[in-house]
C-alpha cells in the first residue's frame, strides 16, 4: 500500500490507494449552473473553481500564465477567466454557444457545471443549461448590487425548477468585504426572491480572482460563519427530491431477444421500484407486477430514480415505445390537450395553429399550440398580449395533441412534464415546454364546458367548418358529385369528411328501414352526426335523398347561420331511372321495394336551395366545379 | 439508495445508447480500440442485455495502428460475438499515404476523416456512437451529444440543436446523419476508474512494459514495426514506457511510467501534471484546430 498525495484540495492529506479508490466510487454527482451577466466574474469563478480543485494540468497552467501576460485583466495576476474562455474567437467565427459544459471534482462530488454564455441569447441558453442542473449560482457582483439581470436569473431557475439557489456576491474585495454592503444586497434580494416564490437560497460573500470563500475560507471576512460555495455545493442535498416522487419511467425500447423474453428498457424517471410491485402502464391503464429487474450483473431487488433499466412484467402486456410505466398511487393525467408555459429558441417565431412534433419523454406527438393566452417580460415579470412568440420570448399557451398520453405537471415531476417542440420541416428544436396542468383527461366523459371551441377547432385547421348537403333523387348523382367534391378540397388542404346515405345505413343506422317515421330519424341521426363533425372543425359532405322540406329544414336548424350548404342535385326522374345505377327503380317497380322516393313516395322539391346543379343538362365534373366555384363566392373557401 | 457519480454516468450513457436505437434506422458504433472505445462498448453490452447490441462495430483503420492493438479488437469482436466492419480508405492506401513521407495532418485528414465519410456512406448508416468527451478539449466542451452532420458529413456549428433534460431530437432528412457522444460527460478519471470498477479489459499498451522506442521531435515513438524510417543520430532503446491514448503509433507518444497494473495508472494520473491530448500529434498541429477539423467531418 502506498501513501498518496491527494489531488483534491479540500484538506490535502496523505491516504492510502485502495482508501482512495473506496472513496472515489462513492462519489456522488451534483450539476450546476452559473448564472451572471457579464462581467460579473463568471468565468474568472469556474476558472477558479477548476484550478483550485487540481484540474489544471501544467501544460494548461503554463499556457495560462502566458495568456494571462497578454491579455489577462489582472496584471501580474493569472486570469483564470481565460481558462474557460476563448469564447470571443468562438464568436468571430459565429459558431453559435449556447451552453458548454465543465467538469472539476473534490473528494465528496463530481461537479458538472453548465456555463452559458452570451447575452442576447440568455434564456435560451440558461433554460437549455438549467434542464438539467441540481443547483443554480447566480453571481452578483458587489459594486452593482441586484440588478434587472439578477432578476431574470432568478424567474429562470425558479420557472425550470431549480430548488438550490445559491447567490454568489463577487468582487467583495472592491466593497472593502463590507458585511453592511453584503446585508443590503441579500435584504435586496430577498424581498424579490419572495415575490417569486424562491423561498430558500444560499448567500455566500466570494472573490473569485482571489479565491475567497471560493474554496477557501476567507481571511478578508471573519464575519461571514458559513460554509464556502464548495463546502456549500459539496453538501447541498439533491438527491432525494427525485426518489421520493411517485414512481415513473418511459418505455424508450422494447427488447425482444428471443420470444420468452420482454424487457422494457428506460431510465427511471422518479420514484422507486422493488421487484414484485404493482404497476400501471399508461396509456390504457393497464396492471401488472415487476417480475425482474433485469442488468448485466444480475437481477437487481430494487431500483431508484437515475438507474437506467429493463423490467419484465408478470403478465403479457403489449406495452411499447413511449408509454409510461407508474406507480398506482399517483397515476399521471392522460390528455391530448395541456396548459404549458413555452420558452421559444428558434430564430423562426412560433405561430399558434401550426403543428410541430412534440417530444416528451419517449414519446413523440402532433402538437399544435391553439391558444397563446399571454407572453411574459422576463425583466419585469408582468404577463404581455402576443400573437407569437419571437426567440427567447416565453409564453402560456394552450396546446393540443393528435392522441392523448400520460403527461405530469412540470412541477411535480420535470421528467415527465417536460418537452420539446421540433419544426416538422426543418427538424431543428425550437421550444422547450413545462406543462402546467392537462386541460381535459380524454377517459373523462362528463359533459363539461370545453375551452376548445368549434371556431379554435376550425382555425386550426385554417378553415371554416360547414356542411354541404346534397339532396336528389336516387341516382341523380349526388354521391359521385359529392365524391368530386370532397377530392378539390381535400387536395387544397381542406379538412373534410364523407356522409353517405347508403354507408349510414350499413352502420350507425342499420337498424332502420324505409317507413316514414325511420326515414325521419334516419336523416335527425345523420344530421346530428354531420354537426359534430362541424364541431370538429370539419367540412361535411352529407349525400341523402332527403325527400321531405321538413327534414332539410329539420337538418338546417341545427346548424348556425351560414353553416348548411343545401345543394339540389337536380335531374329528371327518367334520367335517374335511366341510370338506375343500383338497380334500385327496376325493384321499386317490380314492387320489391315500396317508400322508393320518385316511384311510390313523393320527392319535395328545394325552394331556396344555395346551390342547384342540373346533371341532366352537366357533367358530374363540371357540376362540381361550379360547386366550388359558388363556394368560394360565398366565401366559405379560398384558392382552392 | 443514493447512486454514485459512476452510477449516474452510467445510466445517462446507457440512456443515450438505447435512444439512438429507438429512433434512428441504421446506427454503428465507432470502435476505435482505445479505453473509451472499451468504456462505450460495455455500456453498448449492460444497455441491451441479455440481448446483443443491435448495430456493429466499424473500426477505420489506417494501416498505422498498433498491432497489439489490432489484435485486441480482432478478440474482443469475436469474444463479444459482434458484428465488426473494418474499412480502410483504399485511395489513401493507394497512394501510399504515411505519416512519415505526408506529415500527420495529411495522413489523419485522409486515412481517419476521410476514410470515416466512405465508411458511413458504404454502409449508409444514419448515426455514428463515437467515444469522445467533452473534458478532452476545450473546443469539445460545448459539443452536443446528439451532433448533426449534413448530407456531406459537414458540422454545422449554428445548425446544433439545444439538448434539454433528457430528450434528445434525433429527426433527421433523408442523408444527414447524427455522430453521437454518449461519453461526453465522462472524466478521463471517470473511464479509468469505470475500467477499474467492472474489469473491462483494455489494450496493455495502457500498462509500462519494456519497449523499444526512438526519441523523435521531444515524444517517445514506439517502433512497432519496421516502417519507420531511421535518422542518423536515431537511436533505439528499450524503455519501461506506456500510452495515455491509443492511435496511429507514429502519431501516438509514449510516456515513462512503472505503472504496469490499472490501480497503478490511476494513482499515476493523480499524480500527473500533463493534459491526456499532449501526447497527441495531431493537437499540436497548429495548422489545423479541432474545430475546423470537426467542421471537415472529423469525429
Ligand atoms: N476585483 C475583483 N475582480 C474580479 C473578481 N472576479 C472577477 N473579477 C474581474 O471582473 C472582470 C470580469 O470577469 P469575467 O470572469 O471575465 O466575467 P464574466 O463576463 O462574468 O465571465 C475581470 O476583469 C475579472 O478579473 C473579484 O473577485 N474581484
Amino acid at each position: 500500500m502506498r501513501p498518496l498525495e491527494m489531488q483534491t484540495f479540500a484538506q490535502p492529506h496523505v491516504r492510502t490507494l485502495e482508501d482512495y479508490l473506496a472513496a472515489l466510487e462513492r462519489k456522488s454527482l451534483l450539476r450546476f449552473i452559473t448564472c451572471g451577466s457579464v462581467d460579473d466574474g463568471k468565468s474568472t469563478l469556474i476558472g477558479r473553481l477548476l484550478y483550485d480543485s487540481k484540474m489544471i494540468c501544467d501544460d494548461q497552467l503554463a499556457a495560462l500564465k502566458s495568456d494571462s501576460k497578454r491579455h489577462g485583466t489582472n496584471g501580474a495576476r493569472l486570469d483564470f477567466a481565460l481558462l474557460v474562455d476563448g469564447l470571443a474567437a468562438e464568436r468571430e467565427q459565429g459558431i453559435t454557444i449556447d451552453v458548454a459544459y465543465r467538469y472539476f471534482a473534490t473528494e465528496r462530488r463530481k461537479f458538472i457545471v453548465a456555463d452559458t454564455p452570451g447575452h442576447e441569447q440568455y434564456t435560451r441558453n440558461m433554460i437549455t443549461g438549467a434542464s438539467t442542473a441540481d443547483a443554480a449560482v447566480i453571481l452578483i457582483d458587489a459594486c452593482h448590487g441586484v440588478q434587472t439581470q439578477t432578476r431574470r436569473h432568478s424567474y429562470l431557475a425558479s420557472l425550470i425548477g431549480i430548488r438550490h439557489i445559491v447567490l454568489a456576491i463577487n468582487k467583495m474585495d472592491l466593497v472593502g468585504y463590507s458585511k453592511a454592503t453584503f446585508d443590503a444586497i441579500v435584504a435586496d434580494y430577498r424581498a424579490f426572491a419572495d415575490g417569486i416564490g424562491l423561498a430558500n437560497f444560499v448567500a455566500i460573500p466570494i472573490a473569485a480572482r482571489d479565491g475567497d470563500n471560493v474554496a477557501f475560507a476567507s481571511a478578508h471576512m471573519p464575519w461571514y460563519e458559513g460554509a464556502t460555495l464548495i463546502e456549500h455545493l459539496d453538501t447541498v442535498d439533491v438527491d432525494i427530491d427525485r426518489a421520493t416522487l411517485p414512481f415513473r419511467m418511459c418505455v424508450q425500447w422494447v427488447n425482444r431477444p428471443n420470444a420468452s423474453f420482454r424487457g422494457f428498457c428506460g431510465t427511471i424517471a422518479s420514484g422507486a421500484l422493488r421487484r414484485g410491485d404493482p404497476v400501471f402502464v399508461l396509456p390504457g391503464k393497464r396492471q401488472s407486477r415487476i417480475a425482474r429487474i433485469v442488468t448485466h450483473d444480475g437481477d437487481q431487488n430494487e431500483a431508484v430514480a437515475g438507474q437506467s433499466v429493463t423490467l419484465t412484467l408478470e403478465d403479457e402486456i403489449d406495452a411499447s415505445r413511449g408509454d409510461v410505466f407508474c406507480a398506482g398511487s399517483a397515476l399521471p393525467g392522460v390528455a391530448d390537450q395541456i396548459e404549458a408555459t413555452i420558452v421559444w429558441m428558434a430564430d423562426e417565431p412560433m405561430l399558434p395553429g401550426r403543428p410541430y412534433w412534440l417530444k416528451i419523454g419517449a414519446k413523440q406527438v402532433v402538437a399544435t399550440i391553439t391558444a397563446l393566452k399571454h407572453s411574459v417580460n422576463v425583466n419585469t415579470l408582468e404577463q404581455v398580449a402576443a400573437k407569437t412568440l419571437e426567440l427567447n420570448a416565453i409564453g402560456i399557451c394552450n396546446l393540443k395533441f393528435d392522441q392523448a398520453i400520460p403527461v405530469d405537471a412540470y412541477a411535480a415531476n420535470a421528467e415527465t412534464g417536460g418537452f420539446i417542440l421540433i419544426d416538422r420541416m426543418t427538424n431543428a428544436t425550437v421550444g422547450a415546454g413545462l406543462t402546467r396542468f392537462p386541460l381535459r383527461r380524454s377517459r373523462n366523459i362528463h359533459w363539461h364546458s370545453v375551452d376548445v371551441t368549434k371556431r379554435a377547432r376550425a382555425e386550426l385547421k385554417t378553415q371554416k367548418p360547414f356542411v354541404l348537403w346534397f339532396t336528389g333523387l336516387s341516382g341523380a348523382g349526388k354521391s359521385t358529385i359529392a365524391n368530386l367534391v370532397e377530392k378539390r378540397l381535400h387536395a387544397a388542404g381542406r379538412h373534410t369528411t364523407m356522409l353517405d346515405g347508403d354507408n349510414v345505413r350499413h352502420g350507425l343506422n342499420k337498424d332502420l328501414g324505409f317507413t316514414d317515421a325511420d326515414r325521419v330519424e334516419n336523416l335527425r341521426r345523420a344530421a346530428e352526426v354531420a354537426k359534430l363533425m362541424v364541431d370538429a372543425g370539419l367540412i361535411v359532405m352529407a349525400s341523402f335523398i332527403s325527400p321531405f322540406e321538413s327534414e332539410r329544414r329539420m337538418a338546417r336548424d341545427l346548424f348556425e347561420p351560414g353553416e348548411f350548404i343545401e345543394i339540389f342535385v337536380d335531374t329528371t326522374l327518367a334520367a335517374a331511372e335511366a341510370r338506375d345505377p343500383k338497380q334500385l327503380y327496376a325493384k321499386a317497380r317490380r314492387g320489391e321495394l315500396t317508400n322508393f322516393t320518385g316511384v311510390d313516395s313523393p320527392y319535395e322539391r328545394p325552394a331556396n336551395p344555395e346551390i342547384a346543379v342540373d346533371t341532366s343538362a352537366m357533367t358530374a365534373d363540371a357540376a362540381s366545379e361550379a360547386i366550388i366555384a359558388r363556394l368560394s363566392a360565398l366565401g366559405l373557401i379560398h384558392e382552392v | 439508495m443514493r447512486l454514485s457519480h459512476l452510477q449516474r454516468l452510467e445510466a445517462e450513457s446507457i440512456h443515450i445508447i438505447r435512444e439512438v436505437v429507438a429512433e434512428c434506422d441504421n446506427p454503428v458504433m465507432l470502435y476505435s480500440i482505445g479505453k473509451d472505445s472499451a468504456v462505450m462498448l460495455h455500456l453498448a453490452i449492460k444497455a441491451f442485455y441479455p440481448a446483443k447490441p443491435p448495430f456493429p462495430l466499424l473500426h477505420v483503420d489506417t494501416t498505422w495502428k498498433f498491432k497489439e492493438m489490432i489484435a485486441f479488437r480482432d478478440k474482443t469482436a469475436r469474444e463479444l460475438g459482434l458484428e465488426l466492419l473494418i474499412h480502410i480508405n483504399p485511395e489513401g492506401l493507394a497512394a501510399g499515404i504515411n505519416p512519415f513521407v505526408h506529415g500527420s495532418a495529411i495522413h489523419t485528414d485522409v486515412m481517419k476523416t476521410q476514410g470515416l465519410k466512405q465508411a458511413l456512406d458504404k454502409w449508409k448508416f444514419d448515426a455514428a456512437f463515437g467515444g469522445a468527451r467533452r473534458d478532452e478539449e476545450k473546443s469539445r466542451a460545448k459539443e452536443r451529444i446528439f451532433s448533426f452532420r449534413s448530407t456531406e458529413h459537414r458540422w454545422d456549428p449554428k445548425q446544433q440543436r439545444p439538448e434539454l433534460w433528457h430528450l434528445y431530437n434525433a429527426r433527421k432528412h433523408q442523408g444527414e446523419s447524427i455522430r453521437v457522444f454518449p461519453l461526453s460527460n465522462w472524466t478521463e478519471l471517470d473511464v479509468w476508474q469505470y475500467i477499474y470498477q467492472e474489469g473491462i479489459p483494455v489494450v496493455p499498451l495502457y500498462f509500462a512494459a519494456r519497449r523499444p522506442v526512438i526519441e523523435r521531435d521531444g515524444m517517445l515513438m514506439m517502433l512497432d514495426d519496421d516502417r519507420v524510417p531511421i535518422r542518423a543520430g536515431d537511436s533505439g532503446q528499450i524503455k519501461k514506457v506506456r500510452f495515455r491514448t491509443l492511435g496511429c503509433y507514429p502519431l501516438t507518444g509514449a510516456i515513462e511510467s512503472e505503472a504496469d497494473t490499472i490501480e497503478a495508472v490511476i494513482e499515476e494520473m493523480l499524480a500527473t501534471t500533463m493534459s491526456e491530448r499532449q501526447g497527441r500529434v495531431i493537437d499540436r498541429d497548429a495548422t489545423a484546430s479541432m474545430e475546423k477539423k470537426k467542421q471537415e467531418g472529423y469525429f
